[in-house]
């Protein structure tokens, strides 16, 4: 049992979410026996894990899955309805970086201040500040009050007080999801340092490949429940599965208002969340518009707006004829993201626009894990050492 | 318990109280003289008003002294209380993202009122010197006496910071209750000046009326009225302290039970 850093036995944890928050005494006074309503919100279903001495152990699951109420649990800032934590040796949460700073102190101050917080004294602080002022790169600043400081200069002095923290379990909240690109290289760097130093770290991410890459075990957690156990790649694989899921519905829905807006029907055949090299139906049905049809293009774009393919029916030399309906297939030989299609259709002449549709159908291409690059399109290429 | 008083413990408890006294006069120019000159100011203006032009303390041994230790004793007690209620709200931020002990902040705010409380019992002293009041040897037993409203107004913090995370009214409430407690405890009259002895009795039975008048006695003058003097049973007379006892455990056993959920509620 000595290898075990965190066990968490059977934590169940709900909130009661009262219906008219009852906060002044008067009306408790006036209604003294009126029942509150309470609306009873399990956040945690009894959840039990064990995180071991020198794992990377990553906590994923969407918005409102109980991720960050387990998270302040395992820190001791809730504490569970029913079950129980045990943790071995030191701990040190990092819910939020640079908790308590107050920007009418000094950076000095600040910085013995947060280390008190976390549970440092005086002394092991001056031992760190060396390190904690060179790490952020303000030696010049420390006598100045923090409100002096930019915003940048106040998370680099709160990022390197958390990394030099000598702490038996880390625990980490997002702490990624701040920064500019540099900050978060050097995120990276501490990461790559940890797993190397076996350092035990509870990390709680949305990004899947900080998951792959660092994780050495995972869970992933959804509805307050541990759906998956293990293996980071697996894990992160079916995180991506719950979330085609919740797309697959937004898509649907967002179809059904598309249908209303336009008079032109567009929508596809089969599913909304494919594989890659699967081949995709889109079906164009104009017999509401009442006009004859010359020209039907459609348009591929990307997530980011970028223009990836294009092609219409004049270019190509096909005859609608006197058709009302028209299928366009491609074969989504895309990298994983999210695509969607623009819709133009014509009478005569080009400029006779009779319908056009910017926010037509859209599909999402699955992240594969066997594919073997990354980006957009698949290009043909080769190696050759030179 | 052999938590409470562990290496983290300290280093916290003197890094929050740094840090409250650092900013208390964040901005002014004469920075922590404040803390000397500002009860000393307030006490000029008392001893111009009551002992110069109101004299209800006459007949009082050494009455500016007794006036102003009262006021020592009174505004400590009415600063840790008011303070310490808000506290747990008002590190709100601390308690919603990091894992410290709930009780800390409320010592932290209390040990802040004894600093103050000690800088103002040294202008008290240097004012008595200057006056050239004759030193009791009884005044050993004064901090005996500090301790038990401590130890009051701690139970009352406790027992209020928790409730007012729930409750926002309780600053006002409270605010009423001082101001009213200002004027059952003697503090800016002697006790002499009422002479019906049952309202004597129902004064002295208050906890802080006990400990100003017990205080004032072993340091001021032995002509202070205290509960020894006016309650002849025994059991009586230990009423006062009994409160502070119950009170304390009330406090300590309410917040207990709601410090776990602070986080939540807030």
């Amino acid at each position: 049992m000595d290898d075990i850093a965190i066990s968490v036995k059977n934590v169940s944890k709900s909130f009661k979410l009262p219906h008219e928050r009852n906060s002044s005494l008067k009306s408790t006074i006036i209604h003294p026996f009126k029942k509150k309503t309470y609306e009873h919100q399990e956040v945690l279903k009894n959840i039990s894990f064990e995180i071991k001495k020198g794992e990377f152990f990553g906590i994923v699951g969407r918005n409102g899955s109980g991720k960050s109420t387990l998270l302040k649990i395992l820190a001791g800032i809730y504490s569970p309805n029913k079950g129980s934590v045990e943790v071995q040796g030191k701990m040190t949460p990092f819910i939020e970086l640079g908790v308590g700073f107050n920007p009418e102190l000094t950076g000095s101050e600040n910085i013995y201040l947060n280390g008190a917080l976390l549970g440092f004294n005086r002394k092991e602080m001056s031992a760190m500040y060396d390190e904690i002022v060179a790490f952020a790169e303000l030696e010049k600043f420390m006598d100045q009050k923090l409100k002096n400081y930019s915003s940048g200069m106040q998370v680099r002095l709160a990022f390197s007080i958390a990394i030099q923290v000598q702490s038996d379990v880390l625990i980490l909240d997002e702490v990624l999801a701040v920064g500019d690109e540099a900050f978060q290289k050097k995120c990276i760097d501490v990461f790559e340092s940890y797993k190397s130093k076996k350092q035990t770290i509870v990390l709680v991410t949305h990004d899947m490949s900080t998951v792959k890459r660092f994780c050495t075990r995972a869970i992933l957690i959804s509805e307050g429940d541990i759906i998956t156990q293990g293996n980071p790649n697996k894990v992160a694989n079916d995180y991506s599965e719950l979330n085609n899921e919740v797309i697959d519905k937004n898509i649907t829905a967002k179809s059904e208002a598309r249908a209303t807006r336009h008079k032109t029907q567009t929508n596809l055949i089969g599913k909304n969340v494919i594989k890659y090299g699967e081949d995709i139906h889109l079906v164009v049905d104009w017999s509401k518009c009442d006009k004859k049809v010359k020209n039907l293009g459609v348009a591929l774009y990307g997530n980011a707006g970028e223009y990836i393919f294009g092609a219409n029916t004049i270019l190509d030399e096909y005859n609608l004829k006197d058709a009302t309906k028209a299928e366009y297939k491609i074969s989504a030989h895309m990298g994983s993201g999210n695509y969607h299609f623009k819709i133009g259709i014509f009478g005569d002449t080009d400029k006779e626009i009779i319908e056009y549709i910017d926010d037509g159908p859209e599909f999402t291409i699955k992240r594969n894990p066997d594919l073997k690059w990354e980006g957009l399109s698949y290009i043909k290429h080769e190696w050759k050492k030179a | 318990m052999k938590h409470i008083f562990s290496k983290q413990n300290k280093a916290l408890l003197s890094e929050l109280v740094r840090t409250d006294f650092k900013l208390r006069y964040q901005g002014s120019v004469l920075g922590y003289a404040w803390s000397l000159l500002r009860p000393l100011l307030l006490f000029i203006i008392l001893y111009v008003v009551f002992v110069k032009f109101l004299r209800i303390g006459n007949g009082v041994p050494n009455y500016p002294i007794y006036l102003l230790l009262g006021i020592v004793l009174w505004n400590f007690f009415a600063e840790m209380t008011s303070q310490g209620l808000s506290a747990i709200v008002g590190r709100g931020d601390l308690i919603r993202k990091i894992r410290i002990p709930r009780w800390m902040i409320i010592v932290s705010t209390s040990i802040s009122a004894l600093i103050n409380l000690t800088l103002n019992m040294v202008v008290v002293i240097v004012i008595a010197i200057i006056g050239g009041m004759h030193f009791l040897t009884s005044s050993v037993f004064l901090p005996l006496f500090l301790l038990e409203i401590y130890l009051f107004a701690l139970g009352i913090t406790l027992f209020l910071s928790a409730l007012f995370v729930k409750y926002r009214d309780v600053s006002y409430i409270w605010e009423v209750c001082l101001q009213a407690g200002f004027y059952i405890t003697p503090v800016i009259y002697p006790l002499s000046l009422i002479k019906n002895v049952n309202v004597q009795k129902l004064i002295l039975m208050n906890p802080l009326g006990q400990a100003v008048q017990d205080a004032r006695n072993v340091f001021v003058t032995h002509a202070t009225i205290t509960n020894s003097e006016v309650f002849h049973n025994q059991f009586i007379r230990i009423i006062p302290i009994s409160i502070v006892i119950l009170v304390l455990i009330l406090g300590v056993w309410y917040f207990k039970k709601h410090a776990k959920s602070f986080a939540e509620d807030l």
